[in-house]
């Protein structure tokens, strides 16, 4: 008795835990019941029950309701689908003109507004990449094709590569000194000489576009959440879901939408982009002191000169690491895109990852990590950068760099047209080494994966098998052994013992909306790769972070590496382990672990690096031993920021097993990826994502608040 | 007599979801404690004051005594709960959103506690912002701020950006930018408090002659006691959102009005504090030969008196004798009337 009063919520853990096991074991598996593999709506077979709600139908096997609930919001896909057929083809039509046709014709109103983003879209993206590569389009955009025929000399000549390699090394020179400027001239001209030039402008023209796009709507969102408490409310739900949602699964509304190509990648990429903008302006114009709003109302400044004079500028460094988000965003969804029809070095990743062609593949991936990483840089350095002053310079110094850019202009100018008279036959290199005509390695790649397997196939193949069969295999059969209702109560109960009353049901409701969803099964494997992905990188990533803080230079070195592995668009995380293991589940787990090891390591070293040098001093001087302060003093108070390391290494695990479905899982990832090729997946593949952003949310919520209570009990912040 | 430039007549600020309702319902006698219970909190309770033309008030209170509150109702950087406030007879509450900016742009300058200094702007460019918010040209608005800049002496420093000044320079292109619009009125909100005591002394020192060259109207914020006592005309102290009492420094340290008052009191140097019109006697018979002006402090003459057998004539300005002072009554002045906290 007294130790139960002592460890109170010990005791209601375990009982927890009693009653879950108790539920499990009691309750047998139904003798009919096996996993589904293909689509339960899109099979028919006697045996399904079928109920109908809103005029849908919807088919599903029946089980024990506290074996498996059923799916009551099956309908859901279909409907959400529908309804967006309904607003595409029928919805208020309405009269418009057409340029083409020269006369009226009747569209419905959101077709018609989608096909003028679209056009708006294309317009923007064709434009910046004329200016990059040159081409037609633009000139036609303004005249007509005729006119073009009449006028052959009419197009964007593209700007030969040494132009945009010097530009962007003075830029970076400009934003963060001669090493960026340096990395930036080599990236650019390794990117020109291995042939690889056209789809990375391609790339950065969709970039270009896109993120500044995000910028401005996510600026604007966040500046009206900041003035309007009623705005916030709001975007709050929407902000939280986007966050924890896997990027493909925006994928397939946005092809109904807006189709396939360039244009639709951009609109869905700002999608994905803006919520992370609009937190980061929130949280800027919030660390604004107060008291510097005071003195712009008192200098006498109307709601606008307070915003744009005195806020903004404040918060510029917030807003400007908002833009570096933005980017790294972009990038991650440059390759994401690639399934709905971006060009660039994305599609052709995408392709060589299909044809298992790893070399070209890496290449590809090398290219648009290069680019990241430069972008990453220069973002970030012109973050922290400082205003400077530059009155009391004279003409020539203040605009020593753009006098610089002219000069590299009519140099590079100069040497594409030598290059056209000394490279009469074939392609002028100095003004754009063509795909696949520059130095390839791909070859070379390619035989060291061949070797790699004909030498390690054994051992790579031993470990394979045991992976699966001993470790994987299990634990999957016992996340689905789990009985729906047992499953539930955990997560209920562990919610009230955490949170209390508001997050059991907080909890309840997103667990809920999956179980009565048609993918509950999906969702436990979901979970149990993700769980899998997470106990392993948070071990690894736990360990090394402390291993690391030992030392200053292995912590700065350490966090070095984890800011350029999140710089890698997440994709490139499976052009390795294919190479190793092939397309099996082994190498989802590991690319999962690869990725989601960054946020536990990150977490872990700046969890004690946040304990206070006082408390360190007062350790030592109580004559404590390394170990007696690690344990006693920097892990309990490092903990609770250790713990927000695990709610990303969760989002993160989740991000990487949906993608993980592009080697194939069986898993919603699956589902997504299929509902990408179904005329009618956009329900389906929206309706999956929630599901996907609803496991992580649980963890989220569970997760912050437990955090929450910790700190306050610790008085840290 | 003319006008007061502030006037404030039973100013209430109560912070709450329901603080307005409960103010009418609770017909001027608000109890803290009362709208604590109902999860409310009483910023400034029951203000009434006047500040004349010229005139420097000082407002004394610890934190959380409502003294920037208050300040804050004046600028009208937040609305107060109840009352009245006039500017120069207008009424402040009454004023919309434009004229209220007119005000600001116009009338009002503010120094702040943390400096409030625009990061990305430079010296020059922090005193010219009110300028150019207010829409005068670049060239002149530049100009302006120059002499502002030579009036709290950082001449040289005018291209510096924030971060590249000690917080005494920062404070002085706080005071610069308060300045610049030449308002009437200036509030200053514990401008000094951060700023080490030495350099604090010394920015007393040069804000003290700012004001006998610009005579503004003056509120003053501080939860210093002796910084009080050296800037002010008049001193409001204020505890839990009340002013207990608001008097000249003479006054409050000779005769506190309440018992929280006389604590603050107890310690201060008097000889330090008062002047000689503050002790003198009114009789101007029977006097000796040394004459000390009624303006002096009494420290510096002290000494000069204790070593008089005789009563001291007192002098005003014109030399006319307007009073007597003796030894006694220096040293009674000085050690008496002390509580014995042995």
């Amino acid at each position: 008795m007294e130790i139960l009063k002592k460890y109170p919520k010990l005791f209601q853990w375990l009982f927890l835990l009693a009653v879950f096991f108790a539920l499990c074991f009691s309750i047998d598996v139904p003798e009919t019941y096996k996993f589904i593999r293909g689509q339960a709506e899109f099979v028919k077979d006697p045996n399904q029950s079928t109920f109908v709600f809103l005029g849908k139908e919807v088919r599903y096997y029946a089980f024990d309701v506290f074996w498996r609930l059923p799916p009551l919001l099956g309908w859901l896909p279909i409907w959400i689908n529908d309804s967006l057929f309904f607003l595409m083809n029928d919805w208020m039509p309405m009269e418009f003109w057409n340029e083409d046709t020269q006369e009226y014709k009747t569209r419905p109103l959101v077709l018609q507004i989608t096909r003028n983003l679209t056009a708006f879209m294309t317009f923007l993206i064709e434009l910046i990449r004329e200016i990059l590569l040159g081409g037609l389009e633009t000139i036609v955009a303004f005249t007509s094709w005729d006119w073009i025929d009449a006028n052959p000399w009419a197009e964007l000549p593209g700007l030969p590569w040494t132009i945009v390699a010097a530009g962007s090394a003075i830029l970076a020179y400009k934003l963060g000194g001669k090493g960026l400027a340096i990395y930036a001239l080599l990236s650019m001209t390794y990117i020109s000489i291995f042939g690889q030039w056209k789809p990375s402008m391609q790339t950065l023209s969709f970039i270009l576009v896109a993120a500044p796009l995000s910028f401005i709507f996510g600026l604007g969102l966040g500046v009206a959440a900041f003035k309007s408490k009623r705005v916030e409310k709001a975007l709050y739900p929407i902000l939280l879901v986007m966050q924890t949602m896997p990027q493909y699964a925006v994928l397939v509304p946005a092809l109904v939408l807006f189709g396939v190509g360039d244009h639709a990648a951009v609109i869905i990429t700002m999608i994905v982009a803006v919520p992370p903008m609009i937190l980061l302006t929130l949280l800027g114009l919030r660390a604004v002191p107060p008291e510097v709003i005071e003195a712009g109302r008192m200098s006498g400044c109307n709601n606008w000169q307070l915003m744009s004079k005195v806020l903004i500028p404040t918060a510029r460094r917030d807003i400007l690491i908002g833009v570096n988000q933005v980017i790294m965003v972009c990038f991650s969804m440059a390759v994401i895109s690639a399934f709905i029809g971006a060009k660039g070095l994305g599609f052709n990743l995408l392709l060589a990852l299909n044809q298992l062609n790893i070399g070209l593949a890496l290449e590809a991936g090398l290219c648009i990590s290069l680019i990241a990483i430069l972008l990453d840089k220069m973002s970030l350095a012109w973050a922290n950068k400082q205003v400077d002053y530059f009155g009391n310079l004279n003409f020539f110094q203040r605009n020593k760099n753009s006098l610089f850019f002219g000069v590299i202009v009519i140099v590079g100018i100069l040497l594409a047209y030598f290059g056209s008279i000394y490279f009469k036959e074939g392609y002028n290199y100095l003004f754009e080494v063509p795909h696949n005509k520059g130095i390839s390695t791909a070859d070379f790649w390619n035989k060291g994966v061949d070797w790699i397997f004909d030498t390690f196939f054994v051992y790579i193949k031993a470990f394979n098998t045991w992976l699966i069969v001993d470790v994987l295999q299990p634990m999957r059969a016992l996340y689905l052994r789990m009985p729906a209702i047992a499953t539930l109560v955990l997560v209920v109960g562990a919610g009230y013992l955490i949170g209390g009353v508001r997050s059991a049901l907080v909890v309840c409701g997103l667990t809920l909306f999956i179980a009565l969803s048609p993918w509950w099964d999906r969702a436990l494997v979901t979970t149990y790769m993700a769980t899998f992905g997470v106990i392993v990188s948070c071990i690894i990533g736990f360990t090394v972070g402390t291993l690391c803080f030992q030392n200053k230079h292995s912590t700065n070195f350490m966090l070095n590496v984890c800011d350029i592995f999140q710089t890698f668009p997440s994709f490139v995380y499976l052009i390795p382990v294919m190479m190793l293991f092939g397309i099996t589940d082994t190498s989802v787990l590991i690319a999962v672990i690869v990725y989601a090891t960054i946020p536990a390591t990150r977490y872990t070293i700046e969890g004690l690096r946040s304990v206070p040098a006082g408390l360190h001093d007062a350790a030592t001087m109580s004559g404590v031993t390394k170990f007696q302060r690690l344990f006693k003093i920097e892990f309990p108070l490092a903990f609770p920021h250790m713990m927000l390391g695990l709610n990303q290494t969760i989002v993160f695990a989740l991000f990487m097993v949906i993608i993980g479905a592009f080697i194939g899982t069986e898993d919603l990832g699956q589902y997504i990826l299929k509902a990408l090729s179904d005329k009618k997946g956009a329900g389906i593949g929206l309706t999956l994502g929630i599901c996907v952003a609803f496991i992580g949310l649980i963890f989220d919520n569970l997760i912050r608040t437990w955090v929450g209570k910790r700190k306050k009990h610790l008085g840290i912040d | 007599m003319s006008e007061p430039v502030i006037k404030c007549q039973s100013v209430y600020k109560i912070f709450g979801t329901n603080a307005e309702r409960m103010l009418k319902e609770a017909n001027g006698n608000v109890d803290a404690k009362t709208f604590q219970e109902n999860g409310c909190i009483v910023g400034v309770n029951n203000a009434s004051f006047e500040v004349s033309k010229g005139e420097m008030l000082v407002v004394m209170g610890l934190s959380g005594s409502g003294k920037s509150t208050l300040l804050r109702c004046i600028s009208r950087l937040t609305d107060a709960t109840g009352g009245k406030i006039f500017i120069e007879g207008q009424d402040l509450l009454n004023l919309n959103n434009k004229e209220l900016i007119d005000l600001r742009r116009n009338k009002m300058g503010m120094v702040f506690q943390s400096f409030a200094l625009l990061p990305h702007k430079t010296v020059l460019e922090n005193i010219a912002f009110p300028l150019q918010i207010k829409g005068i040209k670049t060239e002149d608005s530049i100009n302006k701020a120059m002499d502002m800049v030579k009036l709290v002496g950082l001449d040289g420093r005018e291209n510096y950006f924030p971060r590249e000044l000690s917080g005494g320079q920062q404070q002085r292109v706080g005071i610069a930018r308060s300045l610049a619009v030449e308002p009437d009125i200036w509030f200053l909100d514990e401008p000094f408090s951060a700023l080490d005591p030495l350099i604090r002394k010394e920015m007393q020192d040069e804000f003290l002659r700012l004001q006998e060259k610009l005579q503004k109207t003056i509120m003053f914020i501080t939860h210093d006691f002796d910084e009080a006592l050296k800037l002010a005309d008049r001193i409001a102290i204020m505890k839990d959102g009340i002013i207990e009492q608001l008097d000249t420094p003479a006054n409050i340290v000779l005769n506190p009005a309440t018992e929280y008052v006389r604590k603050f009191t107890e310690e201060v140097p008097r000889e330090k504090v008062l002047l000689i019109k503050d002790v003198m006697d009114e009789t101007t018979s029977d006097v000796g030969d040394l004459k000390v002006s009624k303006d002096e402090i009494i420290e510096n003459v002290a000494e000069k008196i204790l070593t008089q057998e005789q009563t001291v004539a007192v002098i005003d300005g014109k030399n006319n004798v307007v009073g007597s002072i003796n030894p006694a009554k220096i040293i009674n002045t000085v050690f008496g009337g002390r509580k014995n906290n042995n």
